[in-house]
């Protein structure tokens, strides 16, 4: 297994009565890709920032690759390539201009950053841009220099604060590849923080639900699902058309009723719900094929079977509806 | 074989050493002076800034100029500062040198300092510069540090321009003591738009917006430079003792008023600047007829000149060193959130 890198214990903090983040508790190690997924205001900011020792956590502790960020901020942000939300660069430089500020500040001589930061433009897609001010570039493009910004220090963790609001899908969808093929090829840790289920999903080797400052469930999606969905792991959904017994006679009141009870003693299942000719059966295994018997058996016109896996929205939704009251 | 290799070896150290120094890393704080100090002379509100003192400068020191035959008179205690004048004199169309460094000195020391911060934060930069591995205060020194470079940079050489239009003017050159006078001059003024500079940072640290920084300082240039003296004069009435009072209770009040002005860093600065450039001031209080009996009217040496307004300096400098502070504890203590 993998060294653990960054480790937070009982982290707390609080602004005045209002908890931003409560006793937290989470281990990531090398080389994962690590999604902290939340609403807007749960904490995942606040707890980065600690992370990075730009705030101080009120009790409990953080520390990234063994060193503790309260303490020993400088260290931490030696190793830590941060790319905060809607990242900003000086104007009235070029990217590279940017770039080897960054780089100088890390201590690499001005030679080697500028072959550096050229080398990176053209990584993260920006080669045609190289003589262009940033003040004059797009949101995605300031984006990916920002990305860019985070790897000229050659850090051993990223942590990403909603790397991807305000850009476009197709730039979303180039950008995560980026960062996965970044954390693939060179080893790279990652904090991926997002409210954005989607591209949790599609990048992300381990997932934190984060809610009012809890982290409520942690592991990746299919262990997430088996937690939280433990009785009906799987949903299949099921439609029929209105049309009973191979004479086309009229519905009767009985027929859909008698559907569901036959559907209910099947093995594996749990439990049937009917809405507009649509049921959704909730099954513990995959049990599809001797639905789809029953159901034909039965003389209903089967118009379509759909297996459908719990994925990150529906944990989500799930989660978020039980996270008012918690 | 082996020895061989220990002598091939053996030079390769010192090589070494040679080569890391050459190619040192500069430390980050320089970097960041360095860049302040480039966005600073760059930025456009500095041109205009110096566009405005260099017009204003040649408009006094012209004006001084012309009206310098008739300022020297003779039986005159400062004839020997002749010099001097040139910052000091006016025939009232404008006014002279020192009084527009005392004007827009503060409006300059704004000017450098408002957006120091706020704008970091609003352009999305302060986080991703406080991610870097540097100590949270050298942004904030360095800020401070490169506007001061700018600012000494500027005031010695406009000074020195000064003076060497008027030695070309006049034909005749400084004593030593004028030119150490006019020196402490610069580095008095440099002082005083150090306190304005910390004010505005101290400012830009607390305001969010870099346009309520900029009236924050603005409003305090204007509420010393004018309302300040009307409320002394207020007060001044009111607590005026009267026409048959002691001599010892009017000058007990007139020490209090003159108090008062002096919490304006203007007082200051016009005080000081005053006691250096005209060395026959010898006092900055009332005095009574038994001290000035028997004196003769002659200039102060420098040194005297300057244990004079060392109250005044220090005043001074206290209150840039306050400001500072503040801004400071402010800035260490705020949290660095993304815009």
């Amino acid at each position: 297994m993998n060294p653990i890198i960054i480790e937070l214990l009982d982290l707390t903090k609080k602004y005045g009565d209002y908890t931003a983040v409560n006793s937290l508790n989470l281990t990531i190690r090398k080389g994962e890709v690590f999604g902290l997924l939340g609403p807007n205001g749960a904490g995942k900011s606040t707890t980065i920032l600690m992370m990075l020792g730009l705030t101080e956590p009120t009790s409990g502790s953080v520390k990234v690759c063994n060193i503790d960020s309260t303490t020993n901020p400088i260290e931490v942000k030696r190793r830590v390539g941060y790319l905060p939300e809607d990242v900003g660069f000086y104007d009235d430089l070029t990217g590279i201009g940017n770039l080897v500020f960054t780089a100088r500040l890390n201590r690499i001589p001005e030679k080697e950053a500028k072959q550096k930061a050229e080398e990176l433009m053209v990584k993260v897609g920006l080669s045609d841009d190289l003589k262009k001010k940033t003040g004059k570039f797009s949101r995605g493009m300031r984006q990916r220099l920002g990305l860019a910004d985070v790897l000229i220090k050659n850090p051993e963790v990223i942590i990403l604060d909603e790397p991807t609001s305000g850009i476009d899908p197709k730039g979303v969808r180039e950008f995560l590849d980026l960062i996965v093929r970044l954390s693939r090829e060179e080893g790279i840790t990652v904090l991926f923080s997002s409210h954005n289920l989607h591209q949790v999903q599609q990048v992300c080797d381990r997932v934190g639900l984060f809610v009012k400052g809890k982290l409520i469930a942690e592991g990746n999606v299919r262990s997430l699902s088996q937690k939280l969905f433990s009785d009906e792991l799987f949903v299949i959904e099921a439609g029929i058309s209105p049309i009973w017994g191979e004479s086309g006679s009229a519905v009767t009141e009985s027929d859909p009723v008698v559907l569901q009870r036959t559907l209910e003693n099947v093995d594996g299942v749990k439990t049937v719900a009917v809405k507009n000719n649509c049921y959704h059966i909730g099954c513990t295994r995959d049990v599809t094929p001797e639905i789809a018997k029953v159901i034909v058996g039965s003389g209903a016109g089967l118009n379509y079977l759909h297996r459908k896996e719990y994925g990150l929205d529906d944990i989500y939704n799930r989660y978020f509806e039980g996270g008012e009251n918690l | 074989m082996n020895d061989i290799q220990i002598q091939q070896h053996a030079p390769n150290p010192k090589k070494e050493h040679t080569r890391k120094r050459n190619n040192s890393v500069i430390h980050p704080f320089r970097i960041i002076v360095e860049k302040e100090v480039a966005d600073l002379v760059g930025s456009w509100r500095f041109k205009i800034l110096i566009g405005i003192i260099i017009l204003t400068c040649a408009g006094s020191l012209y004006t001084a100029l012309t009206n310098i035959g008739s300022a020297v008179k003779a039986n005159d205690p400062e004839g020997a500062f002749f010099f001097l004048k040139l910052f000091t004199i006016s025939d009232g169309t404008l006014p002279p040198f020192i009084v527009f460094i005392s004007f827009l000195g503060p409006l300059l020391g704004i000017s450098l300092g408002f957006d120091a911060i706020n704008s970091e934060q609003n352009k999305g930069t302060l986080s991703r510069i406080m991610s870097q591995p540097i100590h949270r205060d050298y942004l904030l020194n360095a800020k401070f540090a490169a506007a001061l470079i700018v600012i000494s940079v500027m005031f010695f050489s406009l000074g020195f321009l000064v003076m060497g239009i008027g030695l070309l003017a006049i034909g005749i050159p400084p004593s030593p003591e004028e030119f150490l006078r006019i020196i402490s001059f610069i580095l008095l003024g440099i002082f005083y738009v150090a306190f304005w500079l910390n004010l505005s940072i101290l400012f830009s640290v607390r305001f969010s917006q870099a346009a309520t920084s900029a009236l924050a300082g603005i409003s305090v240039w204007l509420f010393f430079s004018v309302f300040y003296t009307m409320i002394v004069n207020l007060v001044d009435k009111a607590t005026m003792p009267s026409q048959m009072a002691p001599a010892a209770s009017v000058i007990g009040h007139q020490k209090f008023v003159l108090n008062l002005l002096r919490v304006s860093p203007s007082q200051l600065f016009s005080e000081a600047t005053t006691t250096l450039l005209v060395p026959s001031v010898r006092s900055l209080g009332p005095l009574t007829i038994q001290q000035v009996h028997g004196t003769i009217p002659s200039p102060l040496p420098l040194g005297q000149s300057i244990l004079l307004v060392w109250p005044q300096l220090t005043g001074l400098i206290a209150a840039t060193v306050l400001c500072f502070a503040l801004s400071y504890v402010f800035f260490m203590k705020k949290e660095i959130r993304s815009r």
